[in-house]
């Protein structure tokens, strides 16, 4: 039917115009050899930009291989959430698990701090501003939907293979979250509360502090949340780069078709997952007091 | 700290992209449904003249959409105006800069909202010194003052309850503190008992009128209530679509409706609790007789004292206790029936 068509028609809209095999070949050697020099040339200082990463990751890890459930009580204040904690650990700890268990921790941990200290401003600045709104929120579109393999890409080129690279990559992975729902939670703040905070004359700092941001702030709980699962996720993704931890036992698993193994870190995984959830959930309610008790 | 009047002076509001553009038509008289029509743009407020004295309360009423809370807005500059000018102490709040505005709206203006917009983390306490926190001042002090108002609208031993733990009236409580606390010349209420129940807000309305007793503050206080308007209003101004259709004391208002809508407000109110006896009495005749009331009494209090007494007249005497006129039961009767010419039909005789 449309070969016959295409008789009849111009050629031009049978045949789609494709661009020329060399021309693409250029362009894209072009690209890539003057991104390569770009890494050559600055490689080093991006390095030494990204050493104290490193320093704090370290730190971390080993900060890490102590009692966390100490911690984990310090942040819920709640001894089920403690216990539940201490028993899980315990079982990684039978199961061998518990240096890696460790190390996706502290990768985790770093990767969704780094998320809230990079999130929460870039989300504020959304929020003030329709027009950073309008370029962010596309890039944040692209960034989400962007398969994670292909952050690996460009990092791995700048950086090579390792902790810290892995670490940028899973940052750039969970970090929209964390934007989208810190200007989602300023922008939905009632708008007479602001108004009253206007007319007693606050400078836009003390709006910022005093009203938005507090009020935000069951928004931006969910936006740690949803970092920290999406940084759960995208670890396991960085062990292809040379993040070690449960992911890479994943990975060793994938290949080798090693069933128990793969299960056994992947539940340790997910007890990760629940551990900081509630963790963070608790600490969040213990922000939010004035939420609970309500009149009547 | 000496009061000032609040003077506003032709002020135009034109809600739109391009409100400026209308404001010619809008002094040429433009229908605010014409420019809606053919141009897109809503006229807020249209040429609003209002002397507010220093030191009383000035009320506001109008129905929804005569542009009352807009009007309250352009006082603390929270909306920006069209046209025209609104003086404080001699100073266009309008031609402000932005940090002459923050520090006027700090030291100036205090606010009570509708739907009390309290912040909802922090404690009353917290509240009430909201406005102080923002001046600056160190906690030691605020709470201070925070506590001695928190006590002054009844709400000692909340102090650390957060507003939702709270009434509504109780929440406005909070809001009037809050406001109070900052100690500004100007307090400006914006429909602030209208989401109380009715006992609550007579309740509301009494706390006012004590404080003010002793405060002395230019009040703004925007009402759709006429009985709320005349029980706390020193001067009342109507509004309607945006306009003054009339202005002037509640008497004056109650006695002498400037058109059919008004009337149609007057015709309900409780005329004895509005009308003073001054207004109504004959002249002294000479006669000392009878109990002394003095001129501010209104008809309601004064007939109430009469019957007491068993009294069918009484003088009139002024501040001095000096007599100036005198009343009768039958002429307080006959002034606190709705006259006939307000009624909807005259009644006809079968």
């Amino acid at each position: 039917m449309a070969s016959v068509l295409c008789n009849y028609v111009p050629e031009l809209l049978c045949k789609f115009p494709q661009i020329d095999q060399t021309v693409m070949r250029e362009a894209r050697k072009l690209i890539d050899d003057n991104f390569k020099a770009f890494v050559r040339a600055y490689g080093y200082v991006l390095d030494a930009a990204v050493q104290p990463l490193q320093w704090f990751l370290n730190w971390l890890q080993s900060l890490f291989v102590a009692t966390p459930w100490l911690i984990v009580y310090v942040a819920s204040r709640n001894g089920k959430i403690a216990l539940g904690t201490a028993v899980s650990m315990l079982a990684i700890g039978f199961v061998g698990l518990w240096e890696d268990t460790m190390i996706t921790l502290a990768m985790v941990t770093v990767c969704t701090l780094i998320s809230i200290v990079v999130g929460i401003p870039i989300g504020i600045l959304m929020a003030r501003s329709d027009r950073v709104q309008s370029v962010i929120n596309p890039i944040l579109d692209v960034m989400q939907t962007m398969p994670s393999f292909v952050y690996l890409i460009p990092v791995v080129m700048i950086f090579g293979i390792g902790k810290v690279p892995g670490l940028i990559a899973v940052v750039m992975y969970a970090v929209p979250p964390m934007i989208r729902l810190t200007n989602l939670g300023i922008r939905l703040v009632d708008r007479e509360v602001l108004e009253a905070a206007d007319a007693f004359g606050s400078s836009p700092s003390q709006k910022l502090f005093n009203v938005q941001i507090p009020l935000a702030l069951p928004t931006v709980m969910a936006g740690i949340n949803q970092t920290i699962m999406m940084s759960l996720a995208m670890v396991v993704v960085a062990s292809m780069i040379g993040v070690g931890g449960l992911g890479k036992n994943v990975l060793q698993a994938i290949s080798n078709q090693f069933l128990t193994i793969g299960f056994l870190n992947g539940f340790a995984l997910v007890v990760i997952a629940i551990i900081f959830d509630r963790t963070s959930q608790a600490y969040g309610k213990r922000l939010q007091r004035h939420t609970e008790v309500v009149h009547g | 700290m000496a009061s000032h009047g609040i003077e506003i002076r032709g002020l135009y509001k034109i809600f739109g992209p391009r409100g400026e553009d209308y404001i010619e038509a809008a002094k040429a008289g433009i229908s605010k449904s014409e420019l809606n029509e053919k141009h897109g743009h809503v006229l807020g407020l249209k040429d609003i003249n209002i002397s507010m004295p220093a030191g009383g309360i000035t009320v506001v009423m109008g129905l929804s959409g005569s542009g009352k809370s807009t009007l309250i807005r352009h006082i603390n500059r929270l909306i920006e105006p069209t046209a025209g000018e609104v003086l404080y102490d001699n100073v266009d709040v309008c031609r402000m800069t932005q940090l002459e505005l923050r520090d006027f709206r700090r030291q100036k203006t205090a606010m009570v909202f509708q739907k009390f917009a309290l912040l909802p983390h922090r404690t009353v306490l917290e509240n009430t010194v909201y406005g102080l926190d923002i001046q600056g001042m160190d906690r030691s002090k605020s709470e201070a003052i925070g506590r001695r108002w928190i006590e002054r609208v009844g709400l000692t031993g909340f102090e650390q309850h957060y507003p939702n733990q709270l009434s509504g009236g109780m929440q406005q409580r909070v809001g009037l503190a809050r406001a109070l606390s900052n100690d500004a010349d100007i307090l400006l209420m914006d429909e602030a008992y209208s989401a109380l129940d009715p006992l609550i807000r007579v309740d509301m309305q009494t706390v006012l009128l004590d404080l003010q007793q002793e405060l002395k503050k230019t009040v703004v206080f925007i009402t759709h209530d006429l009985d709320e308007a005349l029980r706390l209003g020193d001067k009342i101004a109507i509004l309607r679509d945006g306009e003054v259709i009339q202005q002037g004391t509640g008497q004056e208002i109650v006695l002498k409706p400037a058109d059919d809508y008004i009337s149609s407000f007057v015709k309900e109110v409780n005329r004895g609790r509005v009308i003073r006896v001054d207004t109504i009495m004959s002249p002294f005749v000479g006669v000392a007789e009878g109990i002394a009331i003095p001129r501010s009494t209104v008809l309601e209090t004064a007939a109430k004292l009469m019957i007491e007494f068993n009294q069918a007249s009484a003088k009139i005497v002024d501040d001095h206790g000096a007599p100036i006129g005198m009343i009768d039961l039958q002429q307080i009767i006959s002034s606190m029936v709705t006259p006939v010419n307000h009624e909807e039909k005259p009644l006809v005789a079968a």
